[in-house]
C-alpha cells in the first residue's frame, strides 16, 4: 500500500540519507593518507531497489515479509571508488571541491524527494478529510 | 537512520582537525624555544590521521599518532644567551612558520566543511520530521 502511495521516492529518501553519509565520510577523510573516496552510482542502486520490488515474493499470508520490501544497506559492489583527477603524493583520492558538489546536489535532490513526499501525504489528508 | 550518521562523522573530523589545529598552535607558540643542546630543542609535531570503517557505509576519521618532526634543528650562535653551550650556541626549534600557517589555513577549511556538511544534514533531517504537517 504504500509503496504505491509514495512510489520510488521513498526508497529514493533513503538512499540519499545513505549517500550523505558516504559523502560525509569522504569530506570528513579530505587529510587522511591513502583514503579512497567512495560513492555510489545512484542510478544502479535505485534501479536495483525498484527491481526487487516489482518481483517480490508471492504472500499467502497477511503477516508475511514482502521481499525486497525494505531498504538495504549498499551491497559491497555498489560501492565505487572515485578516480581522482589530480592524483595526490599521500595516496589520498579526496577532491574536496567534487564532494561538496555532490553533497549539495544530493541534499538538493533529498529535498526534491521530501517535497514530493509531503505533497503526497497533504493531498491525501486533503482527500480523507469529510468537509 | 544514517542521516545520524552524518553527524558522527563529520564530528570525528572536526574533532581530527581540532587535534590538528591544536598541534599547530603548540608548534607555533613554540617556534621561539631554544635549548642547550640540539636533542632538547622543540620539534615541530604533526598529526597522523587514519579512517576508521564503520559497519555500514561511511568511515569516521581519528588521530592515529603525533609524529615529531625529524628536521634538523637550527643552531644559533649566541654566546650571551643564558642557555647557550660552552660553544655559544643555542638550538632552536625546528618549526617552520610557513608550513604551519598552510597548516592551520588548510585544517581550519576542513574544520569549516565539516560543520557545513553538519548543517545541511540537520536541516534534511528537521524538514524529515515536519513530513506531513
Amino acid at each position: 500500500m504504500s509503496d504505491k502511495l509514495f512510489g520510488i521516492h521513498a526508497q529514493a529518501l533513503n538512499l540519499r540519507a545513505r549517500r550523505a553519509g558516504l559523502l560525509a565520510a569522504n569530506l570528513a577523510n579530505a587529510d587522511t593518507p591513502n583514503y579512497k573516496a567512495r560513492d555510489v552510482d545512484f542510478r544502479s542502486v535505485l534501479g536495483a531497489e525498484a527491481g526487487a520490488r516489482d518481483v517480490g515474493m508471492q504472500r499467502t499470508h497477511a503477516n508475511h515479509a514482502g521481499a525486497g520490501s525494505g531498504v538495504g544497506g549498499f551491497a559491497d559492489v555498489t560501492l565505487k571508488y572515485r578516480v581522482p583527477s589530480q592524483p595526490s603524493l599521500d595516496g589520498n583520492t579526496v577532491d574536496e571541491q567534487v564532494e561538496k558538489g555532490e553533497f549539495a546536489s544530493n541534499a538538493v535532490r533529498y529535498m526534491a524527494s521530501l517535497q514530493f513526499l509531503e505533497r503526497r501525504v497533504s493531498g491525501l489528508i486533503r482527500a480523507l478529510r469529510e468537509e | 537512520m544514517s542521516l545520524f550518521n552524518v553527524f558522527g562523522i563529520a564530528g570525528s573530523g572536526m574533532s581530527a582537525q581540532s587535534v590538528r589545529l591544536n598541534l599547530t598552535a603548540s608548534n607555533l607558540a613554540n617556534a621561539e624555544s631554544v635549548a642547550t643542546r640540539p636533542e632538547d630543542a622543540y620539534r615541530a609535531r604533526h598529526p597522523v590521521f587514519q579512517s576508521v570503517l564503520e559497519e555500514e557505509a561511511g568511515a569516521s576519521v581519528r588521530t592515529a599518532g603525533v609524529v615529531q618532526s625529524g628536521a634538523e634543528s637550527e643552531a644559533r650562535y649566541a654566546p650571551g644567551h643564558p642557555m647557550a653551550d660552552e660553544k655559544g650556541y643555542v638550538y632552536a626549534s625546528n618549526v617552520n612558520a610557513m608550513e604551519e600557517m598552510a597548516n592551520m589555513i588548510s585544517a581550519s577549511r576542513s574544520f569549516q566543511q565539516n560543520v557545513e556538511v553538519m548543517n545541511t544534514s540537520k536541516e534534511l533531517l528537521l524538514r524529515t520530521l515536519r513530513l506531513g504537517e
